[in-house]
């Protein structure tokens, strides 16, 4: 039985591949909604390089503070809300909202609800928004609330902006042509859903000039005290539970099977992955309040449902990397391939570490300490940036009709130049991260804290440097994907290149 | 209508239970035999987009 379901699935896979390769274009002649798409892939290498590099130039800034350059435009304060909100919202919300277009036509098979006109208002709506929200931060207005900094008028607009976001994306799986809805866009619609009861719970708030203040740029929330904390952790977590995991899985569940040429692992476990994710994610954000004013019983909540989450994260780390089982060497010859399964064992990692941190015992050394800032960066360069670079690899050849990338030994040079920043970040962070918890918590016999504050600061300056040069090496990767990308839409293909394109996993041409 | 209210708010109580249900539902329904062949099928939607045999058989692959 196992054999001939193994036999019928590798005729399946000849089949495709002939067909592909015989047809190239679908037959339905249903044009799918392309322009929007290629714009939303070119914002995101955009706006993630100008992401990338404010976020090194802060971590320059903790190694040397000088560079801070004594303005108030290019202090540490207002650039880091730039760097979260450009790397989270405006590289990731690109890569989200294109892939999403770009992937539920496909698995739809049908054209883009709305049509050209509805992706190119979607397309310059969610610019316009991260320019407002960046334009404001330099400027320093901001409601100080973690990952949600944009003042009210920003946030109704982007209200606006997501509700016609949903209705083309629903509208699309309306009129689908494919009885069943495939798990990516189950994926995808959680996102856009919770992404928006989030906005719409967290920024409650009155702008001053209505209670007969002065200014119509500063708002306050119409929580207070721990609710408020509380509200804000809810919405942070959760965007990274739905933002950040749940819509990069989508690209997972539909990239890693495209890219390796075979369906996902177990569709079956991606139904129960999906699930268990859904009914656990919502309930962990308290743990970012352990040992605050939050009641002890919502923290112990949140740390259990914390732990909890290690099954579902797990079931899918597994289905991403068992789609490549019996294929395994396709990691050695195809290194787009490569970012998207890393990126999963990334995934899995960072999913293994959080809930880990969670534990109050854990989380009473490292809350506040540097070993946070390294979690979040393995998950942020490590899975979410990975995949996305993935998917933009994929994506790219395949929109703009080219047989393949320009250069395959640009994307390895890629991979291994990134993957070598992030290890020097996450390392770095680790050790400084832990260092800093042990230093605050020591105690001299007589009872006296060992260290000073500043002791702690002095003592991680290395560490410091060490991450932004792991950022640096980041960066440059990008910048080489950059040039990859132009020359692959110029058309050119580098000398040698298609002799190491392996049959049958060609990159580009027809997907 | 009393009846109904206190049925209701006691059954309230209980609401992780009954969350509990529903998942444990969904895994059942995802790993019934019966549904084996249909969830290999669809997942295959993602290969399909340019398949001319897909559209003549209805979206089924086979």
């Amino acid at each position: 039985m196992h054999r001939r379901h193994r036999r019928d699935q590798v005729e399946r896979e000849a089949a495709l591949t002939q067909a592909t390769m015989a047809h190239g274009a679908r037959a339905d002649g249903t044009a799918y909604v392309e322009g929007p798409v290629k714009l939303f892939v070119l914002a995101a290498v955009f706006w993630g390089i100008i992401g990338f590099v404010a976020g090194d130039f802060i971590a320059w800034q903790l190694a040397i503070p000088a560079l801070n350059l004594d303005l108030e435009w290019t202090s540490f304060g207002r650039l880091r809300p730039l760097h979260t909100s450009a790397v989270i919202f405006a590289f990731g919300g690109n890569v989200l909202l294109g892939t999403s277009l770009y992937v539920v036509q496909r698995t739809c098979r049908a054209r883009l609800y709305g049509g050209d006109a509805m992706g190119h208002i979607l397309f310059w709506g969610y610019q316009i928004f991260i320019v407002l929200a960046a334009v404001g931060y330099v400027l320093g207005i901001t409601q100080g609330r973690e990952y949600a900094e944009p003042e009210w008028y920003t946030d109704l607009y982007l209200t606006v902006v997501w509700v016609l976001y949903l209705a083309a994306f629903v509208g699309t799986i309306l009129k689908r042509r494919e009885p069943h809805i495939y798990v990516a866009n189950w994926f995808y619609l959680a996102f856009i859903v919770t992404i928006a009861l989030l906005h719409l719970g967290n920024n409650m708030a009155v702008p001053v000039a209505l209670l007969g203040g002065d200014t119509w740029w500063k708002s306050y929330s119409l929580f207070s005290g721990v609710q408020d904390a509380m509200t804000q952790w809810w919405y942070g977590h959760n965007a990274v539970g739905f933002f950040l995991t749940a819509g990069f899985l989508a690209i997972m569940y539909y990239f890693v099977p495209k890219q390796a040429n075979r369906p996902v692992y177990s569709y079956r476990l991606s139904i129960v992955h999906f699930w268990a994710l859904i009914f656990l994610y919502i309930w962990a954000g308290p743990h970012h309040l352990h040992y605050t004013a939050l009641p002890d019983w919502a923290q112990t909540l949140g740390m259990v449902f914390s732990v909890m989450l290690w099954m579902p994260s797990w079931g899918g780390m597994i289905n991403g990397l068992m789609t490549l089982s019996g294929a395994w060497d396709k990691l050695r010859t195809d290194p787009v391939l490569r970012f998207l399964v890393v990126s999963v064992g990334f995934y899995g990692m960072s999913t293994f570490e959080g809930p880990m941190m969670s534990l109050k015992a854990v989380n009473s050394l490292s809350h506040y300490t540097d070993w946070t800032v390294g979690h979040v960066h393995s998950g942020a360069l490590g899975w979410v940036a990975f995949i996305s670079f993935g998917a933009i690899y994929f994506m790219v050849p395949a929109l703009w009709k080219r047989r393949s990338l320009y250069s395959l030994k640009l994307v390895s040079l890629h991979f291994w130049i990134a993957t070598l920043g992030i290890v020097l970040y996450i390392t770095a962070m680790w050790v400084s991260g832990i260092m800093q918890g042990l230093m605050w918590r020591a105690y001299d016999e007589l009872g006296f804290l060992q260290y000073s504050f500043i002791e702690s600061v002095e003592a991680m300056k290395p560490y410091y440097i060490i991450r932004a040069t792991g950022g640096l090496l980041f960066i440059a990767g990008a910048v080489i994907m950059a040039y990859n990308l132009y020359r692959t839409i110029k058309g050119d293909v580098a000398e040698g290149a298609r002799d190491s394109v392996p049959a049958g996993a060609a990159v580009g041409a027809q997907r | 209508m009393e009846a109904l209210d206190a049925l209701s708010d006691f059954l309230r109580q209980f609401w992780g239970l009954w969350l509990m249900v529903l998942f444990l539902g969904v895994v059942w329904w995802a790993y019934k035999p019966g549904n084996k062949d249909r969830f290999r099928d669809d997942a295959m939607i993602p290969f399909r987009d340019d398949e001319a045999g897909e559209e003549r058989n209805d979206g089924r692959s086979s």
